[in-house]
Formats: structure tokens, C-alpha cells, sequence
């Protein structure tokens, strides 16, 4: 027994062991495999340059530009001023004290970035004085470069991409850039590129050694590809240059193709605002101020009731179901009482009047009229809903619509659905008149008003508008953007709403906005708006609206301005819509006079009564907004 | 047979530590990572300076088989004695490597006694053992015994070197074969048991543990009793050892964190998974098992381990250089090692118990002891069953020291076995 134990002690021990290592490198060995290459293999990553953006003439908007990080090794850093580095790198002793401290905590080893971003001009006057600062370096990265002060909101911005970001994709690393809104956003994938990477054999200080399996594994970056977007550089700049000191939206599409010549939303910033040092501050700027909304794309995401324009979709569902001719003139008698407490009211002109007329005129009661015709048609007032909603909703109203932006609202055109569930009494065609106008329950966004615009150009069909028109100098053939979509209206009853638009610039609402030279078709909107003040229903200033296509044969742009309180439509939208069809067709602005009363009025008196705290005047009769002339740089 | 009969050595012994030297010698080589190769010989490099320790080992085992056999026997109290002195010695000349004072320096050279007690206490234990009319079951005799085994020791862990002094643990294996009862050895496992146990579980489950295990204990013994004749087991005596055993495990928190050093404490919390720390404190351990375990079954290939390679594990020269041969060599590799130790242990306890001299039989058991000590904490701390504890793989690891005190205490032993049939007490 004495002879055994020590026998049997060596035996347990040594299969002990034996069974360890059996353990950890059959059993575990590929895992321990995998561990051992992420620590000795060290890939350095090849960033590509990411793709450029042009507008459809080629000029291009958005490049990229050497920036620099101000990074920090904690080994290697020696004692050091620190009030002179703070003064050097803008910035507070806490704040350096923290980010040091958290680089520090990552690694001692590996540097770490202190101040992010600095463009070539914030960090020239950086680049000699760092060198006395031991442990501080900066590191190049490409950054945007904006060739153009405007269309921020569609053009987006990329920033460094999310943890959960990360997690979902594997092809993105900490410190990546990627596209956050807009464009960048919407085509983050082609503008990306491919990243390069060069694999080595690290020792255990994380110092590269000799190339991982004689870089076998090793691949070159694939920079990002160009883009070419349908946006005209020069009207985008003018539109942005009409809507200063103004709040709204504008797109304009070319109805031959559904292509987005303009996108802009007001109040705009500069796109470089989001680039360099300062841009979390100016993005707290942008992002959260709740009152002017600059970070919300209004083109794409205001929705508002469409007021007037919507009158002539209705014009061409009346004729479609046949419940009005051309010719069958309906009375307007300062309003139409449709048996509501109040009757719709209407401004003064000649009656009875035609359809024609009518859409010149933008006659309320006329339109009351149509619209209960059509709703009546129908066997139950719900029917006759459906059958309006199906009309309308073939228009691109009350839909996403589907383009190549990644914002957007949808907008609602109710249905009978909508109103049975909403009263829980019996209800008619008159209960739901205001659609009639374009009040109501319908609320449209401006690209869905400009789609629309379109589609009556084109005399009943329309393009999914979209934004993108070349990928790496290859036009886009996506059937999403080339297939025309049918509305339910026939093209022959088109004809005579499109004569109704015309007269809206040669007799009717816009008349004073006329280009000479240009046919131009267009409505007016002139719409009521309310908001809570104190928990009170308040009335503001009207919304001035404006749609249009020219020219009349041949449409060559398709638009639509909404500009936020600007009363009734000709004040502001149709003279903004007028000249960027003038520019759009001719090229050059002839009639200065309206670019001179834009330059020279704000609407921010409008948008401050609100907020007063006193009783305001709305719509008032004379535009209190004259501003002092600034320089027009486009067309000087 | 008389004296002067040709010795026999045993061959298997030769042939073990010979292939334990190479295998060695090739990781260390393999784990140099020099950046301009000027030949093994080159002095610069560790592979190039263990040659030539071993050329010098050599040199000592042809002293060793060559002098007289009776000297180790006779001298065996003089060499404990100047070994201690040479342990005392430290304090006053010693060189400080690493943080211990654990060398001298003799110029560019440095020696570690500590490597050389093993084979002086040895020695000094089989000759105290081996004289006339010494019992184990003296306790007068049991005494003196654990104090020659306990002076070095004592004398080491000031160093500081701990790992080093646990290592005469190793004596017990020597004395349990000359009759030490085996409950000196449960006492310490019981008392290890119960501080790990308490570390993990906490005291209540501990002391429900010892509660339940003591009452089957009682039931099981109250039952056998009958057949055996064994004394009657009192119900007291039970309840007065589970109370010790409580208030031990009680005390325990307090040991660990009022006696153990910090460093002590974290290397017990890496491998009890209390802590989990692979860039502080287990970096170490953790670097270690994924070597070892990226070695899956042949191995990355010598000179083609990453981790050995890129000198992620510390000390891979020299303690941890098992993780350098389960990487470049893998399970096989691993595998042989492993079994050349436990043929190393084996093969010294059929030696041992073929010799006719107490003398000789317990200096055998002494030197098994110690190898299988090294070989166990050694091995079970790079693959992680172990805490850290710094003591070297015999025979692989670099040091001189450490090699020649290894092949010193293997050979005298190899020098007694020859000679046992014409060698007289």
C-alpha cells in the first residue's frame, strides 16, 4: 500500500494534465486558434475615398478633404503645459483632463482621439505647435468637402458610425464614417466603397512584425463610386436664395422623367456647419431647436393641408365620373351653404362660372359643388368616398410615394373607412365639403403636390420622383424610376383643367406673376392654418401655396411652393415658383421686380406673433416684412 | 557481489532526461525571437547560454558518477549545512533579479542556491532517516526531521520566493514511505479543501457541506465498527471537528485578506474564476492557455507559434515554456511531455524501491517528490488549473541554476542505484 500512493498520485495528476491539454487543444483548440490570431494578427485598414456627388450638369457639390485627428498615446506622454495645450486645442482643462483619462482607461499602448475632425485651416496653426507636446499627434482621415453652401438637408452628412451600427454590420469598424441623412444616408452602400486591409503578425506590444501569411489574405481599397443626382446645383442655390428668411418647402421635377430638379426646406444651413470641430455644436443648433425645425426636411416631411391646388384634382375626378361637363356653369353666391352652421365662404367674382373659370377663379362653391356630386354619386356616401379616394390616391397623394430619400411622410386622402369610424352618427357628402378646397382632412406634403403637378403635365401619368440619376457615370435603369404610373383619370379630361391652370396666369389668381415668354399652368393656395396657443385653437396667417408646370406643351418642370404663412397664394409662393421656371427654361431672370420684393422680404414677423404672448393680427392686408435689400450674388 | 564491481546506470533515466534536455533546448530556441541569428552558439541569445549550461551539466554528472559513492552519504550533513549558509547567505550578498533577492553574481554568471538545497535537504533527510534507531513514530524524531526539511525553506520564502519553498512539500512523499501516517498529508489537503471551498461557495454552503459529510462519516464508521473491532465513534468528537472545520472556513476570509499578499490573492481569484481580468492580472494565465490551446493536435511547427512568437506569454523561456512547446508542438508534443514526466516519476520509485540502503531508498523518494511537485504546479499553472506559482519545468525551462541543481539531485541518485548492489550501509 505504502509503495502505491505515490504510483497512483502521478497517475491522477498525469491524466489530469493529459486531459487538459486534450481539453484546450482538440476539444477548444479551433477556438483558442481564433483567439490567438486575433491577437497576433493586426489588420490595418485601407479607408477608400469616398464618392463624390455632382448635380446634372456635372458640377460637383460634395468632394472629400484631408482632415485630422488630434490623437493621444498615454505612454508616451511626458509632462506638459496644459494650459498652453488647452489654449492650443480650444478647449477646457476638465474636458481634456476626461478625454485623457478615458484614453488612458482604453489603452496605454494604442493612441486615442482627443479632439476629432479638424479641417486643414483649424489645424494649421496646430501642426508646429503640437510637437512640444509629447504623446500628441495628429492623424489624417478624409473628410466631406462641400463645393456648395446649400441643399444641406437632401445632400445629408455622415458621421462615425453607431455601436449598433457595428453590431448589425460587420463591414464597419469604430471610427468609420458613414452617411447619416440625405443622400449620404440613401446611397451610404454605393458612396462607401470597399475598405482595403493589410493583415500582420503583431508581437504582444501590438507592433506590426511581418506580413500575415505573405498577405495572401491582403486586399487594396475600391474607392467609393461617383454619384450624379438630378438636382440642378444653380436652381437649388436660387430657390434656397427665395426662401431666406422664410419657412417651407420647394420641389420641382422634370415630368418627363419623375427626376427632382430642386429640393429645398427653409430655414437651411450650410452644410460645412456639420463638418469640423464645432459641428456637435452647430448639429445641437440644428437638431434641437424645436421652433424653426431646421433639421426637419419640409419638402419631404411638412404636412400640410394642400389648400386650392387640391381643387383641381377634384376638377378632374368630376370629369372623370362624369358628374360635371366643361360648359355646365355653377352659381357662386359669395359662398356655397351646404347646411352647415356656416355656408363656405368664397371671394368676389363673376357667377355663374364654368370650369374654366372656376379653377381660374379658385371658386369655392364651384368646387363645393363638384365635390358632392361626386361623393353623392356613390350608392352610400361611403361608396362615393371610396370611389374619390381611389381617383386621388392614384395621383401619389396619401403615400410615401416611394422616391430615393430616406424621410418622408405620407400624407392622409381619407376614405369612407376614415369618417365611419370618426362619427358615430350617420354621415353625408357635406360633412367632409372642406376636401372640397383642400382643407379638411386631406393633408399632403409638398414633393406629394409636386408629383401631382407632374402627373397633370404629363396629362395622366407620372415617374416616382427620385433623386439619383448616374451611379458611377452609368444612368440608372431602376424600373422603380422608368416605369410611368397611371392615374385613374383619362388622359382627355386633362386637357381642359390644364386650359382652367393656364388662365390662373393669364386672367385668374396669379396674374401678376406672369413670365413673359413662358405658358405657364399653376394654382393658387391660400391656406388656413391653426395651432394651440395655451390650449387655445388659434388661427395664424394663411399659408401662401403655389403650383405650376411650363411650359403648357412639352412640360419641362413640374413645381411646388409652400411657403409657411405667407397669406395667399400669388404673395409669396407663385412669384418664387415663377421665377424658377423662368430659370429653369430661359436661364435668366427677367422679371426682377418679383425676385426684389422675395429678396427684400421676411416672413419672421409672421412666425414671431406666436410666440408674442400678445393678441396678433392674421393675413394681413399689406406685407409688413420689408427688410433691407441684401445683394443677390446669383443674379447680381 | 563485493565492492568494486563495474556500476550499471539506468539507462531509461539517462535517456528521459536527455530527451526532457532537447526538447527544452529546441523551444527555447524556438522562443528567442532574435532578430539577427548569429549561430546556436551565440552567447547572446538564451538557446546559445543553456548550451553551454548543459555542457557544464555535463561536466557535473561525469564529477558525480565518477567520484567516490560513499561521499554523498558521508558528507551529506556538511553539504545541508553550507547549503543553508548559502541560503543565509543571500540576505547579505544576495543580487535582487525580478524583485527577489534570490542570486549571487558572480560576474556576468549568476547562481541561485535555492536550486541547490533541494539536493542538499535530500540528502540530509535520507541520512537522518537512515541512522540507527530513528523512528518516525518518535516524535522527537518527526520533529528534528520536519526542521531540517523546514530551515530551507523558512530560509526561502523571505527571498521572496514562495513558489520555491512550497516545493519541500515534496519530502512528504520520502516520509510517508518510511511510515509517516497518511493523515498528515488529508490534514493538509482538508485544510486546502475547506479554503478553496469556502473562496467559492462561501461558509454556509461550506459548513452544510462538512455537517452532512461528517454525519455519513459517523453513520458509515457507528456501522463498521462491528466487523473491524474499531473503537466506538463518538458523537462528540465529530461535532468538535465540524466545528473546527467551521470556524477554519470562517477564518478564511480573514486569511485571504489580511495574510495573502495582493499578488497571492489575485492569482488565487484568476484561477477560481472569482476575477476575470486577461489585461491586469490573469494576462499572464490567459495568454498562456490560449497558446497552448492554438497548439491544437500537431502544433503550429517550431519557429511558427504566434503567441511564442510574438512574446505574448512572459517568462516563456523559462517558467511558462510549456506554453511555448502546446503551441508549437500541440497535443502531441504536450502529450509526450506530460508522459516523459510521469516515466520520470515511475521509473524513480521502481529505482527506489529496488534499493537495498534506506539511505539510498528515501534520497530516491525525495528526488521522485520533488520532480513530481515541479512537474504538477509547473504544468497546472500554464494551463491554468494552477495559481502562479514561479518554479521552473525541470530540465526544460532556461537557468543554469536551476538545470544543474535538477541533474545534480537526479544523478547522485543515479550514482546510488548503480552502486546499490555492491554499496553497504
Amino acid at each position: 500500500m505504502k509503495k502505491l500512493l505515490f504510483f497512483f498520485l502521478v497517475t491522477i495528476v498525469g491524466l489530469t494534465l493529459l486531459g487538459r491539454v486534450f481539453y484546450l487543444q482538440i476539444i477548444k483548440g479551433d477556438t483558442y486558434k481564433l483567439k490567438s490570431e486575433l491577437n497576433a494578427v493586426k489588420s490595418i485598414y485601407d479607408i477608400p475615398e469616398r464618392g463624390f456627388i455632382y448635380d446634372r450638369d456635372g458640377d460637383l457639390m460634395v468632394a472629400n478633404q484631408v482632415a485630422y485627428d488630434i490623437m493621444m498615446t498615454p505612454k508616451d506622454v511626458k509632462k506638459f503645459d496644459t494650459l498652453q495645450l488647452c489654449d492650443l486645442l480650444q478647449m477646457d482643462k476638465t474636458r481634456l483632463m476626461s478625454k485623457m483619462d478615458d484614453a488612458k482607461k482604453w489603452s496605454w499602448q494604442k493612441g486615442s482621439v482627443i479632439v476629432p475632425q479638424l479641417t486643414q485651416e483649424e489645424y494649421a496653426p496646430l501642426q508646429e505647435k503640437l510637437r512640444k507636446f509629447p504623446g500628441f499627434y495628429a492623424q489624417k482621415r478624409s473628410l466631406r468637402k462641400y463645393m456648395v453652401d446649400h441643399s444641406a438637408s437632401v445632400l445629408g452628412y455622415i458621421r462615425e458610425v453607431s455601436p449598433e451600427k457595428i453590431r448589425k454590420d460587420p463591414r464597419y469598424q469604430s471610427g468609420d464614417l458613414s452617411g447619416k441623412a440625405g443622400i449620404e444616408l440613401q446611397y451610404e452602400q454605393e458612396l462607401r466603397g470597399k475598405k482595403g486591409v493589410k493583415h500582420f503578425i503583431r508581437d504582444h506590444y501590438g507592433r506590426a512584425v511581418e506580413s500575415y501569411e505573405n498577405g495572401r489574405y491582403d486586399t487594396i481599397p475600391n474607392s467609393g463610386l461617383d454619384l450624379t443626382v438630378t438636382l440642378d446645383n444653380d436652381l437649388q442655390a436660387y430657390a434656397e436664395l427665395l426662401m431666406k428668411n422664410k419657412r417651407g418647402g420647394i420641389v420641382a421635377i422634370e415630368p418627363q422623367s419623375g427626376e427632382i430638379l430642386t429640393l429645398v426646406t427653409a430655414p437651411y444651413y450650410d452644410p460645412a456647419l456639420l463638418m469640423g470641430r464645432d459641428r456637435s455644436k452647430n448639429s445641437v443648433l440644428i437638431f434641437n431647436d424645436t421652433i424653426k425645425k431646421p433639421g426637419v426636411n419640409r419638402a419631404l416631411q411638412a404636412e400640410y393641408a394642400p389648400g386650392s391646388p387640391f381643387k383641381v384634382i377634384n376638377a378632374l375626378v368630376g370629369l372623370q365620373e362624369g358628374v360635371i361637363t366643361t360648359t355646365e356653369k355653377l352659381r357662386c353666391n359669395h359662398g356655397y351653404d351646404y347646411g352647415g352652421r356656416k355656408p363656405l365662404g368664397c371671394h368676389s367674382h363673376k357667377s355663374p362660372l364654368a370650369l374654366n373659370t372656376g379653377i381660374a377663379e379658385s371658386c369655392n362653391s364651384y368646387f363645393a359643388q363638384v365635390y358632392r356630386r361626386i361623393i353623392e354619386k356613390g350608392d352610400t356616401p361611403e361608396d362615393g368616398m371610396d370611389n374619390w379616394n381611389r381617383h386621388v390616391t392614384s395621383f401619389g397623394l396619401g403615400d410615401y410615394l416611394g422616391y430615393d430619400l430616406p424621410v418622408g411622410r405620407a400624407g392622409l386622402i381619407p376614405d369612407g373607412k376614415y369618417y365611419s369610424s370618426r362619427y358615430k352618427y350617420k354621415w353625408y357628402a357635406p360633412t367632409t365639403i372642406s376636401n372640397a378646397i383642400g382643407q379638411g382632412e386631406v393633408i399632403t406634403t409638398p414633393i406629394q403636390l409636386a408629383n401631382m403637378t407632374a402627373a397633370i403635365a404629363n396629362r395622366g401619368y407620372f415617374y416616382r420622383p427620385h433623386i439619383i440619376k448616374a451611379i458611377d457615370g452609368d444612368p440608372i435603369d431602376n424600373p422603380d424610376y422608368t416605369v410611368k404610373n397611371y392615374t385613374t383619370v383619362d388622359a382627355r379630361h386633362f386637357e381642359p383643367v390644364v386650359e382652367g391652370m393656364t388662365a390662373v396666369y393669364k386672367t385668374g389668381t396669379a396674374k401678376y406673376a406672369q413670365i413673359p415668354g413662358i405658358e405657364i399652368c399653376g394654382k393658387t393656395g391660400t391656406v388656413e392654418n391653426f395651432v394651440k396657443i395655451d390650449g387655445k385653437r388659434t388661427q395664424l396667417t394663411d399659408h401662401s401655396v403655389f403650383i405650376a408646370f411650363a411650359p403648357k406643351d412639352n412640360p419641362k418642370i413640374a413645381i411646388a411652393v409652400f411657403v409657411e404663412n405667407g397669406y395667399w397664394g400669388s404673395r409669396y409662393a407663385a412669384k418664387i415658383a415663377s421665377l424658377l421656371i423662368e430659370k429653369h427654361i430661359k436661364g435668366e431672370i427677367t422679371r426682377k421686380d418679383l425676385e426684389e420684393y422675395l429678396l427684400t422680404h421676411s416672413l419672421e414677423y409672421e412666425y414671431e406673433k406666436q410666440y408674442s404672448g400678445e393678441p396678433f393680427e392674421i393675413n394681413p392686408r399689406v406685407d409688413q416684412g420689408l427688410i433691407k435689400p441684401e445683394s443677390n450674388t446669383l443674379n447680381p | 557481489m563485493g565492492i568494486g564491481d563495474k556500476p550499471k546506470f539506468d539507462v531509461y533515466i539517462i535517456l528521459i532526461y536527455l530527451a526532457l534536455l532537447l526538447i527544452g533546448w529546441l523551444t527555447i530556441y524556438s522562443a528567442a525571437q532574435v532578430s539577427q541569428y548569429h549561430g546556436i552558439l551565440d552567447m547572446d541569445q538564451l538557446y546559445g547560454k543553456q548550451i553551454l549550461w548543459i555542457g557544464l551539466a555535463f561536466l557535473i554528472i561525469s564529477f558525480i558518477l565518477a567520484m567516490d559513492v560513499k561521499f554523498f552519504e558521508r558528507f551529506g550533513s556538511i553539504i545541508y549545512i553550507i547549503s543553508l549558509l548559502s541560503l543565509l547567505g543571500l540576505f547579505v550578498f544576495g543580487k535582487e533579479l525580478n524583485g527577489a533577492k534570490s542570486w549571487y553574481s558572480l560576474s556576468s554568471m549568476t547562481l541561485q542556491p535555492s536550486e541547490f538545497a533541494k539536493a542538499a535537504t535530500a540528502l540530509a533527510v535520507a541520512k537522518f532517516l537512515s541512522g540507527i534507531n530513528i523512528s518516525l513514530n518518535n516524535t522527537k524524531d518527526l520533529l528534528l526531521v520536519g526542521l531540517i526539511i523546514a530551515l530551507p525553506a523558512l530560509f526561502i520564502i523571505p527571498q521572496p520566493d514562495p513558489g520555491s519553498a512550497l516545493v519541500y512539500g515534496a519530502f512528504f512523499f520520502a516520509l510517508y514511505r518510511e511510515g509517516l501516517s497518511l493523515w498528515y498529508l488529508s490534514l493538509v489537503l482538508v485544510a486546502i479543501g475547506l479554503f478553496l471551498g469556502t473562496l467559492v461557495l462561501g461558509t454556509w454552503w461550506i459548513a452544510f457541506i462538512i455537517f452532512i459529510a461528517m454525519g455519513i462519516i459517523y453513520t458509515l464508521s457507528r456501522k463498521r465498527r462491528h466487523k473491524k473491532r474499531l473503537p466506538k465513534p463518538r458523537a462528540v468528537l465529530f461535532l468538535i471537528i465540524s466545528g473546527i472545520c467551521v470556524l477554519y472556513s470562517l477564518s478564511t476570509n480573514y486569511i485571504f485578506n489580511n495574510l495573502l499578499e495582493d499578488r497571492h490573492r489575485n492569482r488565487i481569484d484568476i484561477v477560481l474564476g472569482r476575477v476575470e481580468d486577461n489585461q491586469g492580472v490573469g494576462y499572464n494565465i490567459n495568454q498562456s492557455v490560449i497558446a497552448v490551446g492554438s497548439g491544437g493536435l500537431t502544433g503550429k511547427g517550431l519557429l511558427e507559434g504566434t503567441q511564442t512568437q510574438g512574446g505574448f506569454v512572459p517568462e516563456q523561456e523559462t517558467d511558462f515554456i510549456f506554453s511555448a512547446i502546446g503551441e508549437e508542438w500541440g497535443f502531441l508534443g504536450s502529450a509526450l511531455v506530460i508522459i516523459l514526466f510521469m516515466s520520470l516519476c515511475y521509473r524513480l520509485t521502481i529505482m527506489a524501491e529496488r534499493q537495498k540502503s534506506q539511505f539510498a531508498r528515501i534520497y530516491g523518494y525525495s528526488v521522485a517528490g520533488i520532480f513530481f511537485i515541479h512537474f504538477f504546479v509547473n504544468i497546472g499553472m500554464v494551463l491554468g488549473l494552477l495559481p502562479t506559482v514561479g518554479i521552473p519545468l525541470p530540465f526544460m525551462s532556461y537557468g543554469g541554476s536551476g538545470l544543474w541543481g535538477f541533474t545534480i539531485l537526479l544523478f547522485i541518485f543515479v550514482k546510488l542505484d548503480g552502486h546499490r548492489m555492491s554499496y553497504e550501509h
